[in-house]
């Protein structure tokens, strides 16, 4: 079902290309099978009395045409069937990368990035295959063993049993290999999987072990999942095993059967015409029953990759078949005179699925120019909250102004160039340290120079200027994937770096300073803040030192607003505020 | 800034290009084989029975295309003498019947030992590797790509135990099958052996061609892939910031180009070598035309019978495939020797010294910890401990400090001897850490660690560890002791909870765990990293009176992060890059006005405003 779904989904093209494939395999396979035949006219031939040489090469000639038409044939359904998989694959590649790219936050928490991520390669790859070579083979079966069919019946019903006979033979050992080798052969994965986890249990516990002397019961674990899943793979291969000998037995048995029985029946056919034809048939005979026999064989394999490719598709589906829960605004600015403010009203949010507000009936208001900070315990909702704010998820109750208007009204583009956002974990890509501060900027309008000063300008705020001048390449230097040619610290830098060149309206730093020591965190503050007067600063913190003068700070606790105030207001009023402040300092530091 | 929108992609090209190889070559061939033989010696009757067997088989599956000939010309003579010598043709069929049986017989058994063999080849393999693992020297690990290596070595066993399996024993059939096969066909027929002959090694030359071409394509088609892969795992992962920063146009651009290109190269390496299929069905059909063609003109002649021209039929099938599945095979065996190479080096890695000669002699100890002259580097020319002595008498609490990277691990890398020193002594109670085997080292510290690092087991089995003769008492004892029982006996499983990488523990549970492993441990040194950084706020208390309770009457070793432990410490150790750059108590140390004090003020500063 899921299945057709996907084929649905073809472009007009793709859907002539397949049906061009389609032809060609049946023109194919007839062509093909259309050699014997010229075999058994060769054959009756030569045991006929008189009958030309000529007549034998002619047949031959026929014979050999017949070979290179199908070789032809072969090449374009190749052709054909190569595009066919590459192009659907393409589209479908892109398709899914458009709807991933069009979630918002909730779509790609439900589905984990880590499993969107094996749907758009891996299972687009499989499901590529499949269309290449699975879908030619699919096809093929039936209209060998049809034509094949076609071609043999009438002839002799000994023949036909003894044909019957052998495919019977073969599809139980199908049925063998599909009921009890192939359950086996996945459960290989998942074995796999734990021998996988407990080599990577040992590398990454391996300080831990060394203490505990617990290298033995590591090994011990790691022999128990390799004895597992080498027993399983015994069971498995032992199964696939009878496979290859039975059917080459058969094939053989069959060939030789024929004949017998061909014996038979010429011998009872003696002196009458009949016995020659016979003769020319059963030569011929064997060829059609040992593609038929194949043909049955090859549906082990089928059985096994059409489930695979389904589960694919379903997998892809369930991304397509998903609508962005965030759709965009008309509204391209905010109420005049409100730049730069930040206003939550009674907002409530709740993660789907979940039980329990993650916030609930959060009210404050920034102004432009103000610093508010938020913290709290892991888990309180400090994310959470300035997560609300460029409209990474809506809110579940209440509404969130900036600039004065309710974010659901703003296109979305739109509301996010007004904010410059730093996250808890930097994210860098791939490019150079340039392509990276000014990434996604494509909406502003620089010349190439005043770009490059402004890039120099946001590194130099924030504290990246002496290691980005270090690096061989400077500006120009390559950030590998993941950014894992540079610290910890100095990713979180360029991030912020990224957030500074924009020069938005509003500033969101989501716990970007703890990753910093305390010196660079202090200088790079005071920095921030002489460079970005006027713009309005949120920031989530762990320390109390990074946001000590917040012009505002509000204390979350499961959720719920339990302080607002200033430093020292709230060391006064705020008991989970104390309770904080005394954890990262002890209580005889405070007096 | 239009300009800037394929620089991202470019860089992905530039970064990725050249970097992928799809068949790899050993880099010592001979001798990697040589080792292989070696290593396999105890298996190598089970190979030596399964390839003899393989030869076995196709020997007996060669007399079929003869008999099929007497069959055939058995059934000719009848025809013409009006007279079915039927129970010739009986006989024969008996006979060809038991052959193919026979055959089969022994490839089954073929399998079978040789699935048994490989399989087993495998499971040691594995089980050295996993050995190998523990007895490496912890400096290994901490060179980055370590890690990487040892997840490869994993598949590395499954390509090589792919190829003992499939390559060698196609090999083996397939060589017997053409040397086999061509002589019964020059016994049978020279003329005709001449068209197989040809048909086999067109076909042969044929597919090395496709392959050779094919090639750059599949290079191009992985590296695209790798790239387009590469494209979509990073966008993803960077999710949040391509949305707050409106890069999707941007990525989808990128991606788009780098699927464009993966397009051209994909259905292009497909259909090359989608070709091989039709040329070797082609040139099979060839065989069997001209076989039949010009068998018939013999067969007319009188120069042959008829059943010759079947055998044949059977024989061109037979011998046009040996030789292209031997170039396949070849292929397979190159990348495994290449992935055997690289198992061999891990097992050539060099091993911690073998101390089971030495004495155990720390038993029952006090806790004296001396310093005497230490000197200590991770490279051997870049020395990080400079000569660094102190006196920890039994009991005491000392404090590690210093900013972030600055090295604080070295000192659990020395205490629990994961790292040597290059000169001075470390010795408990006046014994010599380097007189002793590790694990007696390893013996007298509890250790708590920042990454809390549980396995997939149950609760029980993670706090008892692979201490002995730990009774459920002592397990519900320590868990009180750190505040989890009551948490773990609401569990419906209790104890016996399996923990799993996506169980809902919070990080505070997952270190009271540790903590609770810890005491279980009852070691008289203690080892403990303070960070306790993503736990909430009431956990975290929690978490601190456990580990205070597990610092009772015990040598300690903290690595501070609370002023409370810091100021309490009968020992501070400083550290800065790499250093312990002083030493003293608190006051001492602000006295000293060093870099201690710095710090103090530097990172503390605020407290005191407090």
């Amino acid at each position: 079902m899921s299945m057709i779904r996907i084929i649905k989904r073809m472009r007009r093209t793709e859907v002539i290309l397949m049906c061009c494939s389609f032809c060609l395999v049946i023109l194919q396979v007839w062509t093909d099978l259309k050699i014997p035949d010229y075999m058994s006219e060769i054959t009756r031939l030569v045991k006929t009395e008189g009958s030309a040489i000529s007549d034998i090469v002619k047949a031959g000639e026929m014979m050999l045409l017949c070979a290179v038409l199908s070789m032809f044939i072969s090449f374009t359904a190749g052709f054909v069937s190569s595009r066919l998989a590459a192009t659907f694959s393409m589209h479908l590649r892109t398709d899914i990368f458009h709807k991933v790219e069009s979630f918002s936050l909730e779509e790609i928490d439900r589905f984990s990035t880590a499993s969107l991520i094996t749907r758009s390669t891996n299972d687009v790859q499989q499901i590529q295959n499949f269309v290449s070579r699975g879908f030619t083979m699919v096809i093929r079966v039936p209209i060998t063993v049809t034509i094949a069919l076609i071609k043999i019946w009438g002839k002799h019903w000994e023949w036909t049993a003894v044909t019957s006979g052998a495919v019977f033979i073969v599809i139980l050992a199908v049925i063998y290999v599909i009921k009890y080798a192939h359950p086996r052969f996945r459960r290989m994965q998942v074995l796999t999987d734990d021998l996988n986890r407990a080599t990577r249990e040992n590398l990454t516990g391996i300080r831990v072990i060394r203490a505990y002397n617990a290298e033995e019961y590591q090994e011990g674990k790691f022999a128990q999942a390799n004895d597992n899943l080498t027993n399983n793979a015994l069971q498995a291969h032992y199964a696939m095993a009878i496979m290859h000998p039975t059917m080459r037995f058969v094939h053989n048995g069959l060939n030789v059967g024929i004949y017998l029985v061909g014996a038979y029946i010429i011998s009872s056919l003696l002196g009458t015409g009949e016995a020659l034809t016979t003769f020319s048939e059963m030569v011929v005979f064997s060829n059609y029953a040992g593609r038929i026999l194949f043909s049955f064989m090859s549906l082990n394999m089928i059985f096994n990759t059409i489930p695979r490719a389904t589960v694919c598709c379903e997998r892809l589906l369930e991304v397509l078949d998903t609508e962005p829960s965030i759709t965009d605004g008309e509204r391209m600015k905010g109420l005049e005179g409100e730049e730069g403010t930040v206003e939550f009203k009674n907002v409530t949010f709740r993660y789907p699925g979940t039980e329990g507000d993650m916030l609930s009936d959060i009210s404050f208001r920034a102004n432009k120019g103000e610093t508010v900070a938020f913290i709290g315990a892991t888990g309180s909702g400090k994310t959470t909250l300035v997560n609300l704010i460029p409209r990474f998820y809506d809110v579940t109750g209440g509404e969130v102004l900036v600039d004065g208007v309710d974010v659901r009204e703003y296109d979305q583009r739109a509301l996010r160039a007004l904010v410059g956002y730093a996250p808890q974990r930097a994210v860098l890509f791939t490019g150079t340290v340039a392509d990276n501060v000014d990434y996604g900027t494509s909406f502003n309008s620089y010349t190439e120079e005043e770009a490059r000063d402004r890039i120099r300008e946001a590194i130099e705020v924030a504290q990246a200027k002496d290691f980005v001048e270090a690096l061989e390449d400077g500006y120009d230097a390559e950030i590998t994937r993941g950014g894992t040619n540079v610290s910890g610290g100095q990713k979180q830098r360029l991030s912020i770096a990224r957030a500074i060149f924009r020069n938005p309206e509003i500033y969101i730093f989501d716990d970007t300073f703890s990753a910093l020591d305390y010196q660079t965190d202090r200088t790079l503050r005071a920095a921030l803040k002489e460079y970005t007067q006027g713009a309005t600063t949120l920031i989530v913190a762990q320390r109390i030192g990074t946001i000590r003068d917040a012009d505002r700070i509000i204390v979350l606790d499961e959720g719920k607003m339990v302080g607002m105030g200033t430093h020292s207001e709230l060391m006064k009023d705020c008991e989970v505020y104390r309770q904080i402040a005394y954890t990262q300092l002890s209580e005889e530091e405070l007096q | 800034m239009a300009k800037n929108d394929y620089k991202l992609g470019e860089a992905k090209i530039r970064q990725g290009g050249g970097r992928m190889r799809v068949n790899e070559k050993p880099r010592d061939f001979k001798k990697t084989i040589k080792q292989l033989l070696s290593y396999l010696r105890v298996f190598l009757p089970q190979y030596a029975i399964a390839f003899t067997c393989a030869m076995v088989s196709v020997l007996l599956q060669l007399f079929g295309p003869d008999n099929m000939r007497k069959i055939t010309n058995l059934i000719e003579d009848g025809m013409a003498n009006m007279h079915m010598d039927m129970p010739a043709i009986i006989r024969i069929s008996i006979m060809v019947m038991c052959f193919y049986l026979g055959s089969s017989l022994i490839s089954l058994i073929q399998s079978l030992v040789l699935t048994n063999a490989t399989q087993n080849t495998m499971r040691y393999m594995r089980n050295e590797i996993s050995k190998k693992l523990n007895r490496i020297p912890l400096k290994r690990f901490d060179t980055s790509s370590f890690g990487d290596l040892l997840s490869r070595v994993t598949n590395d066993v499954d390509t090589v135990g792919m190829s003992l399996n499939h390559a060698a024993s196609e090999i083996v059939s397939s060589l017997t099958t053409f040397v086999g096969c061509l002589i019964m066909m020059l016994i049978t027929n020279v003329t005709l052996s001449g068209i197989a002959i040809v048909c086999s090694l067109s076909g042969f030359f044929m597919m090395k061609i496709v392959i050779s071409r094919s090639q750059k394509y599949f290079t191009r088609r992985q590296t695209y892939l790798g790239l387009i892969n590469g494209h979509i795992e990073e966008m993803y992962a960077g999710h949040i910031i391509v949305k707050a920063y409106n890069g999707e146009a941007q990525s989808i651009e990128e991606f788009e180009i780098l699927n464009r290109h993966l397009y051209e190269n994909n259905w292009k390496s497909q259909f090359i070598s989608g070709i091989m299929r039709p040329i070797m069905e082609f040139l099979s059909n060839a065989g069997y035309v001209a076989i039949c063609v010009l068998g018939a003109i013999m067969v007319r002649n009188g120069t042959i019978r008829f059943g010759t021209v079947i055998a044949f039929i059977l024989y061109v099938k037979m011998f046009t495939q040996p030789l292209g599945q031997i170039a396949q095979a070849a292929t397979s065996i190159q990348s495994a020797t290449a992935a055997a190479e690289r198992i061999f080096s891990f097992l050539a890695e060099e091993e911690m010294e073998d101390e089971s000669a030495k004495p155990s002699l720390l038993n029952d100890v006090d806790g004296l910890v001396n310093f005497e002259h230490v000197h200590f580097g991770y490279l051997p020319d870049r020395p990080v401990i400079h000569d660094f002595s102190v006196e920890i008498k039994p009991g005491q609490k000392v404090a590690i400090v210093g900013p972030t990277g600055a090295g604080k691990t070295t000192m659990v890398n020395l205490l629990m001897r994961f790292y040597d020193i290059d000169s001075g002594t470390i010795t408990i109670d006046g014994v010599n850490t380097r007189d002793v085997p590790r694990e007696n080292v390893h013996d007298q510290f509890c250790m708590v660690l920042q990454d809390t690092w549980l396995f997939e087991g149950s609760i029980r089995d993670n706090i008892v560890y692979s201490m002995k003769d730990v009774t459920d008492e002592q397990v519900v004892e320590a868990c009180k002791a750190v505040g989890l029982h009551h948490f773990i006996s609401s569990l419906p499983d209790g104890y016996d909870t399996v923990l799993t990488d996506d169980s809902n523990l919070s990080a505070g549970q997952r270190q009271l765990i540790t903590i609770a492993r810890a005491m279980i441990r009852n070691a008289p040194l203690l080892i403990l990293d303070e960070a306790t950084s993503s736990v909430d706020t009431r956990t975290e208390q929690i978490v601190q009176d456990a580990m205070d309770t597990l610092t009772k009457g015990r040598t300690s070793f903290t690595i501070a992060h609370r002023l409370s432990t810091i100021r309490n410490a009968d020992v501070i150790l400083v550290m800065k890059d790499g250093d312990i750059v002083e030493s003293g108590t608190h006051e001492g140390l602000l006295e000293a006005g060093g870099f201690y004090s710095q710090l103090w003020t530097s990172q503390f500063v605020n407290a005191e405003e407090l």
